[in-house]
Protein backbone atom coordinates (compact mmCIF):
# COMPACT_ATOMS: atom_id res chain seq x y z
CA UNK A 1 0.00 0.00 0.00
CA UNK A 2 2.89 2.23 0.64
CA UNK A 3 3.72 1.18 -3.34
CA UNK A 4 0.38 2.58 -4.37
CA UNK A 5 0.77 5.87 -2.37
CA UNK A 6 4.10 6.96 -3.60
CA UNK A 7 2.88 5.83 -7.16
CA UNK A 8 -0.18 8.34 -6.73
CA UNK A 9 1.68 11.21 -5.70
CA UNK A 10 4.35 10.49 -8.54
CA UNK A 11 1.51 10.46 -10.95
CA UNK A 12 -0.10 13.98 -9.04
CA UNK A 13 3.07 15.48 -9.20
CA UNK A 14 4.07 14.85 -12.62
CA UNK A 15 0.61 16.10 -14.31
CA UNK A 16 0.39 19.51 -12.29
CA UNK A 17 3.64 20.49 -11.67
CA UNK A 18 6.15 18.96 -14.67
CA UNK A 19 6.88 20.10 -17.84
CA UNK A 20 3.45 20.31 -20.45
CA UNK A 21 2.08 22.15 -22.56
CA UNK A 22 -0.98 23.43 -20.95
CA UNK A 23 -0.21 26.28 -18.59
CA UNK A 24 0.55 24.59 -15.36
CA UNK A 25 -2.29 27.03 -13.53
CA UNK A 26 -4.93 25.28 -15.91
CA UNK A 27 -3.64 21.76 -15.15
CA UNK A 28 -4.16 22.91 -11.08
CA UNK A 29 -7.65 24.41 -12.15
CA UNK A 30 -8.84 21.28 -14.06
CA UNK A 31 -7.49 18.95 -11.57
CA UNK A 32 -9.33 20.77 -8.54
CA UNK A 33 -12.22 21.56 -10.42
CA UNK A 34 -12.14 25.24 -10.06
CA UNK A 35 -13.35 28.23 -12.43
CA UNK A 36 -12.17 27.66 -15.88
CA UNK A 37 -13.06 29.43 -18.68
CA UNK A 38 -15.54 28.63 -21.31
CA UNK A 39 -15.74 26.19 -23.19
CA UNK A 40 -13.29 24.14 -21.81
CA UNK A 41 -15.43 24.51 -18.00
CA UNK A 42 -18.06 23.01 -19.91
CA UNK A 43 -16.16 19.92 -20.77
CA UNK A 44 -14.34 19.17 -17.32
CA UNK A 45 -18.13 19.74 -15.56
CA UNK A 46 -19.27 16.86 -17.63
CA UNK A 47 -16.13 15.16 -16.74
CA UNK A 48 -16.57 15.71 -13.18
CA UNK A 49 -19.98 14.26 -13.34
CA UNK A 50 -21.26 12.45 -16.55
CA UNK A 51 -18.47 11.40 -18.17
CA UNK A 52 -20.05 9.15 -20.73
CA UNK A 53 -22.88 12.43 -21.57
CA UNK A 54 -19.42 13.99 -23.27
CA UNK A 55 -20.35 14.61 -26.78
CA UNK A 56 -17.69 15.00 -30.22
CA UNK A 57 -19.56 18.73 -29.98
CA UNK A 58 -18.01 19.21 -26.14
CA UNK A 59 -13.99 18.70 -27.39
CA UNK A 60 -14.85 19.97 -30.86
CA UNK A 61 -16.11 23.33 -29.09
CA UNK A 62 -12.53 23.48 -26.81
CA UNK A 63 -10.31 23.03 -30.18
CA UNK A 64 -12.26 25.56 -31.58
CA UNK A 65 -11.66 28.06 -28.85
CA UNK A 66 -7.89 27.94 -29.71
CA UNK A 67 -6.45 25.01 -27.14
CA UNK A 68 -4.11 21.85 -29.15
CA UNK A 69 -4.91 19.17 -28.82
CA UNK A 70 -2.36 18.16 -26.95
CA UNK A 71 -3.05 21.13 -24.10
CA UNK A 72 -6.76 19.00 -24.31
CA UNK A 73 -4.90 15.76 -23.30
CA UNK A 74 -3.23 17.21 -20.67
CA UNK A 75 -5.95 19.16 -19.01
CA UNK A 76 -8.98 16.17 -19.51
CA UNK A 77 -6.06 14.25 -17.85
CA UNK A 78 -5.47 16.31 -15.07
CA UNK A 79 -9.13 16.58 -14.25
CA UNK A 80 -9.83 13.55 -14.51
CA UNK A 81 -7.01 12.47 -12.20
CA UNK A 82 -8.29 14.93 -9.66
CA UNK A 83 -11.69 13.75 -9.14
CA UNK A 84 -10.61 10.28 -8.76
CA UNK A 85 -8.17 11.57 -5.86
CA UNK A 86 -10.84 13.92 -4.58
CA UNK A 87 -12.73 10.67 -3.89
CA UNK A 88 -9.82 8.68 -2.58
CA UNK A 89 -8.90 11.33 -0.31
CA UNK A 90 -12.38 11.32 1.23
CA UNK A 91 -12.59 7.88 1.59
CA UNK A 92 -9.14 7.44 3.26
CA UNK A 93 -9.80 9.96 5.87
CA UNK A 94 -12.67 8.17 6.57
CA UNK A 95 -11.28 5.14 6.96
CA UNK A 96 -8.10 6.99 8.93
CA UNK A 97 -11.12 8.51 11.37
CA UNK A 98 -12.39 4.68 12.17
CA UNK A 99 -9.56 3.02 12.92
CA UNK A 100 -8.26 5.76 15.08
CA UNK A 101 -10.52 4.51 18.03
CA UNK B 1 -11.09 8.50 -30.44
CA UNK B 2 -11.80 12.69 -30.24
CA UNK B 3 -8.26 13.37 -30.34
CA UNK B 4 -6.47 12.30 -33.55
CA UNK B 5 -2.68 12.65 -31.35
CA UNK B 6 -4.72 9.76 -29.48
CA UNK B 7 -4.85 7.61 -32.68
CA UNK B 8 -1.52 8.90 -34.50
CA UNK B 9 0.62 11.05 -32.85
CA UNK B 10 2.56 8.54 -31.46
CA UNK B 11 6.53 8.21 -31.80
CA UNK B 12 7.95 6.14 -34.15
CA UNK B 13 9.01 3.51 -31.82
CA UNK B 14 5.57 2.82 -30.78
CA UNK B 15 3.85 2.98 -33.94
CA UNK B 16 6.57 0.44 -35.04
CA UNK B 17 5.61 -1.52 -31.74
CA UNK B 18 1.55 -1.30 -32.52
CA UNK B 19 1.77 -2.75 -35.89
CA UNK B 20 3.59 -5.99 -34.47
CA UNK B 21 0.81 -5.81 -32.39
CA UNK B 22 -1.83 -5.45 -34.98
CA UNK B 23 -0.37 -8.36 -36.87
CA UNK B 24 0.15 -10.72 -34.00
CA UNK B 25 -2.86 -10.49 -32.46
CA UNK B 26 -5.06 -9.22 -35.77
CA UNK B 27 -7.30 -6.98 -33.48
CA UNK B 28 -6.68 -3.46 -33.51
CA UNK B 29 -5.43 -1.26 -30.68
CA UNK B 30 -7.05 -0.80 -27.65
CA UNK B 31 -7.47 2.30 -26.33
CA UNK B 32 -6.13 2.32 -23.22
CA UNK B 33 -2.90 1.43 -24.69
CA UNK B 34 -2.95 3.95 -27.09
CA UNK B 35 -3.55 6.46 -24.22
CA UNK B 36 -1.17 4.97 -22.43
CA UNK B 37 1.87 5.25 -24.93
CA UNK B 38 0.77 9.07 -26.11
CA UNK B 39 3.65 10.98 -24.23
CA UNK B 40 4.06 8.16 -21.78
CA UNK B 41 6.78 10.60 -19.62
CA UNK B 42 3.34 12.84 -18.98
CA UNK B 43 0.73 10.17 -17.60
CA UNK B 44 0.66 6.44 -19.32
CA UNK B 45 4.16 5.75 -17.68
CA UNK B 46 2.87 6.65 -13.81
CA UNK B 47 -0.75 5.34 -14.75
CA UNK B 48 0.68 2.09 -15.84
CA UNK B 49 2.87 1.52 -12.61
CA UNK B 50 -0.23 2.50 -10.39
CA UNK B 51 -2.55 0.46 -12.25
CA UNK B 52 -0.70 -2.42 -12.04
CA UNK B 53 0.42 -2.34 -8.24
CA UNK B 54 -3.30 -1.62 -7.76
CA UNK B 55 -4.72 -4.97 -9.80
CA UNK B 56 -1.58 -7.48 -9.13
CA UNK B 57 0.45 -5.82 -6.63
CA UNK B 58 -0.04 -7.42 -3.09
CA UNK B 59 -3.16 -7.81 -1.65
CA UNK B 60 -5.62 -9.82 0.67
CA UNK B 61 -8.09 -9.82 -2.42
CA UNK B 62 -7.38 -11.96 -5.24
CA UNK B 63 -6.71 -10.34 -9.15
CA UNK B 64 -10.37 -11.95 -9.70
CA UNK B 65 -11.77 -9.60 -6.69
CA UNK B 66 -9.92 -6.65 -8.01
CA UNK B 67 -10.59 -6.81 -11.68
CA UNK B 68 -14.78 -7.83 -10.47
CA UNK B 69 -14.18 -4.34 -8.44
CA UNK B 70 -12.90 -2.81 -11.97
CA UNK B 71 -15.59 -4.06 -13.68
CA UNK B 72 -18.63 -2.73 -11.27
CA UNK B 73 -16.99 0.54 -10.24
CA UNK B 74 -16.98 0.93 -14.37
CA UNK B 75 -20.50 0.09 -14.00
CA UNK B 76 -21.53 2.70 -11.84
CA UNK B 77 -19.61 5.26 -13.83
CA UNK B 78 -21.48 3.66 -17.24
CA UNK B 79 -18.37 3.22 -19.03
CA UNK B 80 -19.28 0.99 -21.65
CA UNK B 81 -15.60 0.21 -22.49
CA UNK B 82 -14.12 -0.65 -19.10
CA UNK B 83 -17.63 -2.18 -18.53
CA UNK B 84 -16.93 -4.77 -21.14
CA UNK B 85 -13.25 -5.48 -21.09
CA UNK B 86 -12.97 -5.54 -17.24
CA UNK B 87 -15.95 -7.98 -16.95
CA UNK B 88 -13.91 -10.03 -19.54
CA UNK B 89 -10.94 -10.25 -17.31
CA UNK B 90 -12.54 -10.92 -13.85
CA UNK B 91 -14.50 -13.84 -15.52
CA UNK B 92 -11.26 -15.32 -16.71
CA UNK B 93 -9.36 -14.84 -13.43
CA UNK B 94 -12.30 -16.33 -11.50
CA UNK B 95 -12.86 -18.98 -14.35
CA UNK B 96 -16.32 -18.12 -13.22
CA UNK B 97 -18.61 -16.02 -15.59
CA UNK B 98 -21.61 -16.50 -13.99
CA UNK B 99 -20.31 -14.78 -10.59
CA UNK B 100 -19.11 -11.29 -12.22
CA UNK B 101 -23.05 -11.07 -14.44
CA UNK B 102 -24.67 -11.51 -10.80
CA UNK B 103 -22.92 -9.13 -9.20
CA UNK B 104 -23.26 -6.44 -11.92
CA UNK B 105 -26.74 -7.58 -12.41
CA UNK B 106 -27.94 -7.41 -8.46
CA UNK B 107 -24.77 -7.12 -5.99
CA UNK B 108 -27.12 -7.67 -3.00
CA UNK B 109 -28.75 -11.15 -4.36
CA UNK B 110 -24.85 -12.30 -5.63
CA UNK B 111 -23.99 -15.55 -3.97
CA UNK B 112 -20.30 -14.02 -3.04
CA UNK B 113 -18.85 -13.71 0.80
CA UNK B 114 -20.18 -10.55 2.62
CA UNK B 115 -16.30 -8.75 3.00
CA UNK B 116 -16.40 -8.53 -0.88
CA UNK B 117 -19.95 -7.50 -0.89
CA UNK B 118 -20.07 -4.51 2.28
CA UNK B 119 -16.35 -3.78 -0.10
CA UNK B 120 -18.36 -3.25 -3.22
CA UNK B 121 -21.24 -1.31 -1.51
CA UNK B 122 -18.73 0.78 -0.20
CA UNK B 123 -17.96 1.86 -3.44
CA UNK B 124 -20.91 2.62 -4.38
CA UNK B 125 -22.01 4.90 -2.27
CA UNK B 126 -18.67 6.85 -3.34
CA UNK B 127 -19.11 6.63 -6.35
CA UNK B 128 -22.62 7.81 -6.01
CA UNK B 129 -22.46 10.36 -3.54
CA UNK B 130 -19.09 11.31 -3.86
CA UNK B 131 -18.95 10.44 0.37
CA UNK B 132 -18.32 7.71 2.55
CA UNK B 133 -18.44 8.41 6.31
CA UNK B 134 -16.62 7.23 9.25
CA UNK B 135 -19.86 4.97 10.06
CA UNK B 136 -19.58 3.31 6.39
CA UNK B 137 -15.85 2.42 7.34
CA UNK B 138 -16.63 1.37 10.63
CA UNK B 139 -19.51 -1.12 9.41
CA UNK B 140 -17.07 -2.47 6.79
CA UNK B 141 -13.98 -3.25 9.35
CA UNK B 142 -17.06 -4.91 11.56
CA UNK B 143 -18.14 -7.51 8.53
CA UNK B 144 -14.37 -8.61 8.52
CA UNK B 145 -12.98 -6.54 5.74
CA UNK B 146 -8.99 -5.67 7.07
CA UNK B 147 -8.20 -1.90 6.81
CA UNK B 148 -5.30 -2.93 4.56
CA UNK B 149 -8.38 -4.57 2.11
CA UNK B 150 -10.06 -1.22 1.93
CA UNK B 151 -7.21 0.78 1.04
CA UNK B 152 -6.72 -1.70 -1.39
CA UNK B 153 -10.35 -1.82 -2.62
CA UNK B 154 -9.84 2.17 -2.79
CA UNK B 155 -7.01 2.13 -5.07
CA UNK B 156 -8.56 -0.01 -7.77
CA UNK B 157 -11.93 2.38 -7.30
CA UNK B 158 -8.85 5.42 -7.68
CA UNK B 159 -7.59 3.36 -11.00
CA UNK B 160 -10.67 3.14 -12.71
CA UNK B 161 -12.39 6.57 -11.84
CA UNK B 162 -9.74 8.15 -13.55
CA UNK B 163 -9.61 5.41 -16.46
CA UNK B 164 -13.72 5.61 -17.06
CA UNK B 165 -13.62 9.10 -17.12
CA UNK B 166 -10.85 9.65 -19.61
CA UNK B 167 -12.49 6.62 -21.81
CA UNK B 168 -15.37 8.42 -22.16
CA UNK B 169 -13.55 11.79 -22.59
CA UNK B 170 -11.42 10.31 -25.18
CA UNK B 171 -13.93 7.99 -26.60
CA UNK B 172 -11.93 4.78 -26.83
CA UNK B 173 -13.47 2.50 -30.02
CA UNK B 174 -15.79 -0.45 -28.63
CA UNK B 175 -14.34 -3.36 -30.14
CA UNK B 176 -16.11 -6.53 -31.24
CA UNK B 177 -16.12 -9.39 -28.33
CA UNK B 178 -13.05 -10.98 -30.11
CA UNK B 179 -11.10 -8.17 -28.94
CA UNK B 180 -12.14 -8.00 -25.66
CA UNK B 181 -11.62 -11.63 -25.35
CA UNK B 182 -7.44 -11.34 -26.26
CA UNK B 183 -7.55 -8.26 -23.48
CA UNK B 184 -8.57 -9.67 -21.02
CA UNK B 185 -6.18 -12.84 -21.91
CA UNK B 186 -3.49 -10.38 -22.40
CA UNK B 187 -4.25 -8.84 -19.03
CA UNK B 188 -4.56 -12.05 -17.07
CA UNK B 189 -1.50 -13.12 -18.05
CA UNK B 190 0.98 -10.37 -17.88
CA UNK B 191 -0.64 -7.47 -15.91
CA UNK B 192 -0.92 -3.46 -16.60
CA UNK B 193 2.96 -2.74 -17.09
Amino acid sequence: MADIRKAREALIARILEGDGQAPRAQRRAAFDNAPLSEPLASLIRKLTRQAHEITDGDVAAVRASGLSEDQIFEVVVCAAVGHAARQNDLALAALESATKE
Amino acid sequence: MRLAILDSGHRLGTKILFALIRAGSRQPIPGPLKLMMYRPAFFGAHMKELTHEAMRGPSAWSVGDRELMAAFVSKLNECKYCVKAHTGVAARAYEDEARVAAVLADLDAAPIEEPLRATLRMLRALSREETVGVDDMRALLAAGVSRSQIEDALAVAFAFDTTNRLADAFEFDVPGPKAFEAGAKYLVARGYR
